[in-house]
């Protein structure tokens, strides 16, 4: 692999910077994918049969802290790839596993508010408007699930490989993802929970 | 319900009954020959591990034609059925799952892969590249889309087939009234497939954007490459949209979720709607590379540069663009406002506009030129003036108030076979006949084939023209027999009598392929058709690595300079090429979403787990993966090109 250094080391190689275009045109397809979602959310939103309307069941408190510690992760993820672009392994890898741990954090919120909503009678089966809620949120965090282990096989790569073109480029296109299922979620925040609360 | 009862059919017949034996029979004997010839190894490593765009595209044309036989079958059975009033042939059951998996098979399972095998194998030739950008990604594409396949295949003979339709509506769809496991293979099957779709589309958009040889600007791309590049982009855009609405449809199916049922606020019209939205531009998907094909072949056999380059490309995007905004005409008597059916309807007509120029553009590229009547060629002048008939009954379909009388007759088929047909599959046979030399190393036989081309044509005019009378005189569609004082006997007869030429011409086909294998000569010229676009300018066959050199562009017809006008193709020497290894990984991967898929199918939960399970498994292995691929040295290089007579013959 011929590497071209007066690039960054994630654009260093021909294949890195396919890798990188394609990994972009992957989240065009990704924002086709939620588009849909949410166009059909947007459609189902009021029809809730005999279930709850989301004003009756969506809670402020959880849905602040997973929206802060995602904000959050996506601020310290950027801040990974700075470390990287400076060489340094040491700070880079903490930064990446200060964001999964964020990231554990939303997914556990995540989860516990799916619960409550289990507990208040809102299940997938509910009504049209319930199906289409926790398939979109449940998509947004299934991404986020996958997210942590893939972020987790980079981080063990990084830390046993050292910062080579491939692993920087790996890093680079996760952190790609993750800034992506943070906007994502920032759409999920405005138009599921706080236009559902009003 | 015991835990084996569930794969049975529950309508069984003798043809299935049958057709089982035929199938294990087959499987039975491929598996001894393999053994006796001693060919697992040379099927393991040299195909079911390879990346090599040139090897998966001649994978994705044998699938094709293998679907072809399938959804011919359905189609011949469809036809004998109606060929008289009153007939007892097949029964309402087994004549609604022949319909809806003869749809679902020539769209997704034949159409599709015979444009991505000309679309791999051509494609990286026509911009000069060695590979794909992800030649991995390629291999998992492609094993994705057989699996899916075959998947939704096996559902004739295990659990039953999808019978709702290819459209597959709500709530006739839901398991209120599909209740067997048919419509989850539908649903499944065509999912795995789509990923593997939506993976090709990104894999060439980057590769057509990024990986063009020297000099060959966006607007000196050969026009077939224009069309793969326009196409990627709208796999890029619609099928995550198919992605979202089969997952919605398998949750309603095997979670009881409410999205597309009647009750609990669920919306049937959600589902059709999604599934155009799909749809729709999932025609062009298949249309436009068919029209870049036939830009390739028209001008090499006419002698003339195509005609008016840029209002081709130009009216290729347009229709792209405009492929998004038409999908309400697929449902204009399903309660819209008459408002929207009026835009949708003008939307729909608009893109008429882009169409006939392009048709033009075609008889302008062969005004005064000098035509050499080859099979390739025939096809394309065959589809002139037979897709125009189909697009001028497209736009009559499109005025939503006369569609009314139209919607759901066999009007409707006969158009929409009449623009798949002329369009899509005589590209795919013209354009297989024309890259055969280039795949394979030798012609397929001229007279053979055009016997193959007549039967086609006839049998296509025989048997879908008399379709136009009998929708309009009021026959549905999807309906399984009709009552003689109905009228529709003779003209039905008359379809079915051109379903058997279409379906002797199939077999004229094949037979021109073994033929051909047996008796064609192997000396055959790197440029047999005096063609205009790099793809010629290398060896036949093409070497591993496509060209030895990287050719420099100058114009839209480089080639055609390099023998003519005294361009020079390949400048430089040769330096060692680096290539990327085979993997087993994707074909094992694909082979773990098949479980995976069927244990979906029939709600085998345990299973299932295992299955994701797998597939994350080998996409960790990935991860993990070193792998910097291989160089081929200068040595090798030489000798290969030694024995092909050397890179620069053209000058």
């Amino acid at each position: 692999m011929e590497i071209d250094h007066s690039q960054p080391l994630e654009y260093s190689t021909e294949q890195n910077r396919l890798n990188i275009l394609g990994f972009w045109i992957f989240l065009g397809a990704e924002i086709m994918l939620f588009a849909t979602l949410f166009a059909s959310y947007f459609t189902l939103v009021d029809r809730t049969g005999n279930g709850p309307t989301g004003a009756e069941i969506f809670e402020i408190t959880p849905v602040l802290a997973e929206t802060f510690l995602l904000l959050t992760s996506s601020f310290v993820i950027g801040l990974g790839i700075h470390a990287m672009r400076l060489g340094n392994k040491k700070a880079m890898l903490t930064f990446f596993v200060i964001t999964l741990l964020l990231g554990l954090g939303f997914l556990g919120f995540e989860i516990t508010e799916f619960i409550t909503y289990y507990h208040e009678g809102a299940t997938l089966q509910t009504s049209a408007f319930t199906s289409m809620l926790f398939t979109t949120l449940g998509t947004h965090g299934a991404h986020v699930t996958l997210g942590l282990f893939w972020g987790f096989f980079i981080i063990l790569q990084v830390k046993k490989r050292g910062l080579t073109p491939e692993t920087a480029n790996k890093s680079f296109i996760f952190s790609l993802y993750w800034h992506f299922l943070d906007i994502v979620w920032i759409f999920i925040f405005t138009f599921i929970y706080m236009k559902g609360m009003t | 319900m015991g835990f084996f009862s569930r794969f049975l059919i529950p309508n069984p017949s003798p043809v299935i009954y049958s057709s089982m034996v035929a199938i294990g029979v087959t499987v039975l004997l491929i598996i001894v020959g393999l053994t006796h010839f001693k060919k697992w190894f040379f099927l393991w490593s040299g195909w079911l591990t390879t990346v090599d765009h040139k090897r998966i595209g001649i994978m994705y044309l044998i699938s094709a034609l293998l679907m072809l036989f399938r959804g011919g079958v359905d189609a011949v059975m469809m036809r004998a059925q109606l060929a008289v009033p009153d007939n007892k042939l097949l029964d309402s059951q087994h004549y609604n799952e022949i319909f809806s998996t003869h749809g679902v098979v020539m769209i997704l399972f034949m159409a599709m892969p015979y444009i991505m095998a000309l679309m791999n194998f051509v494609v990286p030739l026509q911009i000069g590249a060695r590979d794909v950008a992800f030649p991995r990604l390629n291999a998992i594409s492609f094993w994705l889309f057989f699996m899916g396949a075959m998947l939704f295949n096996i559902s004739f003979v295990i659990g039953g087939s999808p019978d709702a339709g290819w459209t597959s509506y709500f709530p006739l769809a839901g398991n209120e009234f599909s209740p067997h496991v048919g419509t989850n293979y539908y649903m499944i099957g065509i999912q795995i497939a789509g990923i593997g779709t939506l993976m090709t589309g990104i894999n060439f958009l980057t590769t057509i954007l990024k990986m063009r040889a020297p000099g060959m600007t966006l607007m000196k791309m050969p026009m077939f490459t224009w069309s793969a590049l326009v196409t990627s982009i709208i796999i890029i855009f619609a099928f995550p949209v198919l992605t979202v609405a089969l997952i919605m449809g398998t949750m309603d199916r095997l979670f009881a979720t409410k999205f597309f049922t009647m009750t609990e606020g669920g919306m049937d019209m959600l589902w059709a709607n999604l599934f155009w939205v799909w749809g729709h531009p999932e025609v062009y998907i298949l249309i436009l590379p068919a029209f870049g094909l036939f830009s390739e072949i028209i001008p090499t056999f006419s002698r003339r540069n195509l005609y008016g380059y840029r209002s081709m490309v130009a009216s290729m995007v347009f229709i792209s663009i405009y492929s998004f905004f038409v999908w309400t005409h697929h449902f204009f008597t399903m309660g819209q406002a008459a408002y929207v059916n009026s835009i949708f309807s003008i939307t729909t007509m608009v893109i008429a506009i882009p169409t006939g120029i392009k048709i033009f553009n075609w008889l302008f590229t062969m005004w005064k030129g000098r035509i050499r009547f080859t099979v390739p060629m025939l096809y394309s002048i065959g589809f002139i003036p037979l897709f125009t008939i189909g697009g001028v009954t497209g736009v009559m379909l499109a005025m939503s108030a006369a569609d009314y009388q139209y919607h759901n007759t066999m009007f409707l088929v006969a158009h929409f076979h009449n623009v798949i047909i002329p369009g899509v599959v005589f590209a795919v046979l013209g354009a297989g006949t024309y890259y055969w030399p280039k795949m394979f190393g030798f012609m397929l036989n001229e007279r053979i084939g055009k016997w193959a081309f007549w039967f086609l044509t006839i049998g296509f005019c025989l048997a879908f023209f008399p379709m136009y009378i009998t929708g309009l005189d009021g026959q549905a569609r999807r309906i399984y027999t009709y009552s003689e004082s109905t009228g529709f006997g003779p003209l039905n007869m008359i379809s079915f009598i051109g379903a058997t030429l279409m379906a002797i011409s199939f077999v004229l086909i094949v037979y021109t392929i073994y033929y051909s294998i047996r008796h064609a000569p192997r000396d055959v010229s790197d440029d047999p058709w005096d063609a205009r676009s790099l793809e010629w300018a290398t060896h036949n066959p093409v070497p591993e690595y496509n060209f030895a050199i990287i050719p420099q562009v100058n114009s839209r017809e480089t080639f055609w300079d390099a023998k003519y006008k005294g361009h020079e193709l390949f400048k430089g020497d040769y330096e060692k090429i680096h290539m990327p290894n085979n993997s087993g990984v994707p074909f094992i991967m694909s082979c773990i979403f098949f479980v995976f898929g069927f244990a979906l199918v029939f709600s085998i939960w345990f299973l299932a787990i295992i299955g994701l399970i797998g597939i994350f498994v080998c996409m960790a292995h990935r991860s993990f993966e070193i792998d910097h691929g291989h160089y081929i040295s200068v040595e090798e290089i030489k000798e290969t090109e030694a024995k092909f007579g050397g890179v620069n013959k053209w000058k």
